[in-house]
């Protein structure tokens, strides 16, 4: 049953009442690799994963996960893959230990037992497996969720914003885990809000409205954005970024560290706009737009959110 | 689909529900808490006046003075005469069974007996496991008979008529010859009891895991709507267990309630009692969103069980369309069955009616259950 696409989904809608929380989205993504989800809240990330999965019926569209019919066959998709819900969703009052077993014990795990121990161990929450799983940090929970949905070796898993909330160093621990899960094979979507973990991705889709609105790899991105962009340094930068906002032919303006990053979709229009501008100690140079630039530039080309009115 | 997977996922979520239960300590207090808490509040009685009470006859003879009698007892209103028999036994298995509620018998010679001035014998056999159903009937008798009889006799045979009585009424009350309530009340509160918690705590299982953000997990996994049902459901039969045990120790210790029949013949009805009250309460809880919708249908049907089943009031003593409405509630045959096992002691026989009706319920409602079950966060 393998398929050229570990998803292979087209056109998918989702309505809730009138409101158009999905509107056309098609993803075909290969087995093997990472593929970054992004776009502002509320944009569809959850509800297309939900989608995917079996989770949520579609209004329209139609596809296949993992070779699978994602309106009939949910519950061989259930079987094969791992989704890690945007909230902690196990059982807080049973301990770690026992939210373990019992995911194992639905999956039918073969020596339940030491599955777990190796899990527990593997966590480094040996010590404190019979804690509950309420009694966990953010970014501890987190971890015991992706192993508990990897625990029985899914071809895909799906992970919603597995790093909200979850401090740099935990944050670094997880990509660590997701990339050697990977290299074992797993397919993965994760959506998320930054921009460094997007950077770790083989593929990003953007989602805007749900819409979808860029897809591709971090340089395709930034090329198809067709934004320029300079970056000034000098002093006083942040009263002089005041006087830059609503200039024509600057799209937007935003700070990366101590640099100022100013950019356009108009070469012309923005150089002018910078002549005019122009500030004794203040020097520009023209830089290659990051993806940040491109995100902050569609989110602002993809305008209002108008799906209610659809 | 394999059978042992089944079993696995049955036993992983029946697992999770036990651990849960048993980590609730004010849920898994108040389980135990309650039924000894109503078992003291309602072990006082409530009565009332039913009439139209289904009556057996037995007739040793057909005579003008019989006929009066019988026309005298149907006119007052109390006993409705449904079955005239001339076989002496048959009385006795239509009491048993609960078919009727008294069994009068009038024996041959009595019309001879009484002319001669003898003072026959007219028996009334009542059916007081339910003293508060038979007792005003049974009261009224002697004044019904003897009102028949003073027009009967009024013409060449008035001097038969004044006191004392020409003929002999003799009473016999059945099952609990004291008519003491509580024998009836007590027995009838363990289905009260069971219903209450059990439907309750069943009631908010699934919505508990969606008001915890823990169903999209669960819907994720995968388990089958039955697997999660069976799973779920099964530890409060446990519990089910340990309140019918604490009942049915106070209602020997505190109350003295006899227990005549077979003791795993209530098991069997307790059983089916019990999985029949867990697939409601299971029911409920895959119609409402919340765990405060699950609360408010559980009482929704808990009134008319209290009130409709025959424990607020005697079932007889209902109107018809009251009676139709209690005839689908499983308390109402669950009392018939505890009635009859522990108070007439009755045998499988006279019992197997209401266990019927209770396992249908019990797979009526499940079957909904499986029709509105959850499979996708929709
Ligand atoms: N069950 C639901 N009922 C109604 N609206 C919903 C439901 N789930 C999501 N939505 C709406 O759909 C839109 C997309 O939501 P979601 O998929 O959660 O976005 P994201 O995950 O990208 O933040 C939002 O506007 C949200 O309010
Ligand atoms: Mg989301």
């Amino acid at each position: 049953m393998k398929t050229e696409f570990a998803i292979d989904v087209r056109n998918l809608v989702k309505r809730f009442g009138d409101k158009v929380a999905v509107n056309g989205v098609s993803i075909q993504m290969p087995y093997g690799q990472v593929w970054g989800f992004l776009g502002p809240n509320g944009s569809g990330k959850t509800t297309t994963i939900r989608m995917i999965c079996g989770l949520l019926n579609t209004t329209e569209g139609e596809g296949t996960c993992l070779g699978f019919d994602i309106a009939k066959d949910s519950r061989d998709i259930k079987i094969r893959t791992g989704y890690m819900t945007q909230r902690f969703s196990f059982w807080g009052d049973l301990t770690i230990r026992e939210n373990l077993e019992f995911v194992a014990r639905l999956y039918q795990l073969p020596k339940m037992k030491a599955k777990v121990d190796e899990t527990l161990e593997n966590l480094g929450l040996s010590h404190r497996q019979h804690q509950v799983a309420d009694a966990l940090s953010g970014g501890w929970k987190q971890r015991l969720a992706l192993a508990a949905v990897t625990m029985h070796k899914p071809e895909l898993l799906l992970l919603d914003e597995p790093t909200a909330g979850v401090d740099p160093q935990a944050r670094r621990d997880f990509w660590d885990e997701i990339h050697r899960l990977s290299s074992n094979g797993m397919t993965v979507l994760v959506s998320t809000h930054y921009m460094d973990e997007a950077e770790r991705c083989d593929r990003i889709a953007y989602l805007a409205n749900g819409v979808m609105v860029t897809k591709g790899t971090v340089g395709d991105i930034i090329d198809k954005s067709g934004l320029i962009t300079f970056t000034a340094e000098g002093d006083q930068i942040r009263e002089f970024a005041t006087h830059l906002k609503d200039e024509p032919g600057i799209e937007h303006v935003a700070y990366f560290g101590s640099a100022l990053h100013v950019s356009g979709m108009n070469r012309e229009h923005l150089e002018a706009a910078l002549k005019a501008k122009a500030r004794d100690g203040v020097t520009w140079k023209e830089v290659r737009p990051s993806l940040e630039d491109s995100f902050i530039a569609l989110m602002k080309s993809s305008g209002a959110d108008t799906r209610a009115h659809q | 689909m394999s059978l042992s997977g089944s079993v696995s996922r049955i036993w992983a979520v029946w697992l999770k529900e036990l651990i849960q239960m048993r980590r609730d300590r004010l849920t898994f207090g108040m389980m135990l808490g309650i039924p000894i808490i109503q078992l003291i509040l309602f072990g006082y009685a409530i009565n009332s006046d039913p009439k139209h009470l289904p009556t057996a006859v037995y007739l040793g003879e057909q005579t003008p003075i019989v006929r009066s009698i019988l026309q005298g007892l149907e006119n007052s209103g109390y006993y409705d005469i449904v079955v005239q028999t001339s076989d002496p036994t048959e009385g006795q298995s239509l009491l048993s069974s609960g078919k009727v509620a008294f069994v009068i018998s009038i024996p041959a010679g009595f019309t001879e007996r009484l002319v001669r001035g003898d003072r026959p014998q007219i028996l009334i056999e009542a059916d007081a496991s339910d003293p508060a159903a038979s007792s005003n009937a049974v009261g009224r008798a002697r004044a019904i008979i003897g009102g028949s009889l003073k027009r009967e006799l009024s013409g060449t045979l008035g001097y038969l008529a004044p006191t004392p009585e020409p003929y002999d009424l003799v009473i016999h009350a059945e099952y609990n010859p004291e008519g003491i309530t509580q024998y009836n009340i007590v027995p009838g509160l363990l289905g009260v009891i069971l219903t209450m918690t059990l439907v309750m705590i069943t009631s908010i299982a699934m919505t508990r895991e969606s008001e915890r953000g823990t169903m999209e997990n669960l819907l994720a996994m995968p388990a089958r709507p039955l697997e999660v049902m069976i799973g779920k459901i099964t530890p409060y039969v446990m519990v089910g267990a340990v309140q019918t045990s604490v009942i049915l120790l106070a209602a020997r210790i505190l109350f003295h309630v006899p227990f005549e029949g077979e003791f795993w013949l209530l098991l069997v009805g307790v059983a089916v009692f019990v999985v029949a009250n867990l697939a409601l309460g299971f029911t409920f809880s895959t119609i409402a969103k919340t765990q405060m919708q699950a609360m408010q249908l559980t009482f929704f049907f808990f009134l008319p069980s209290m009130l409709l089943s025959g424990f607020m009031f005697p079932f007889r003593g209902m109107p018809d369309w009251a009676q139709n409405v209690g005839s689908i509630l499983p308390l109402t045959h669950f009392l018939r069955l505890v009635r009859g096992v522990m108070l007439k002691g009755g045998a499988f026989s006279d019992v197997q009616a209401p266990i019927f009706a209770m396992g249908t319920f019990a797979i009526v409602v499940s079957m909904i259950a499986m029709l509105r079950y959850r499979r996708t966060l929709d």
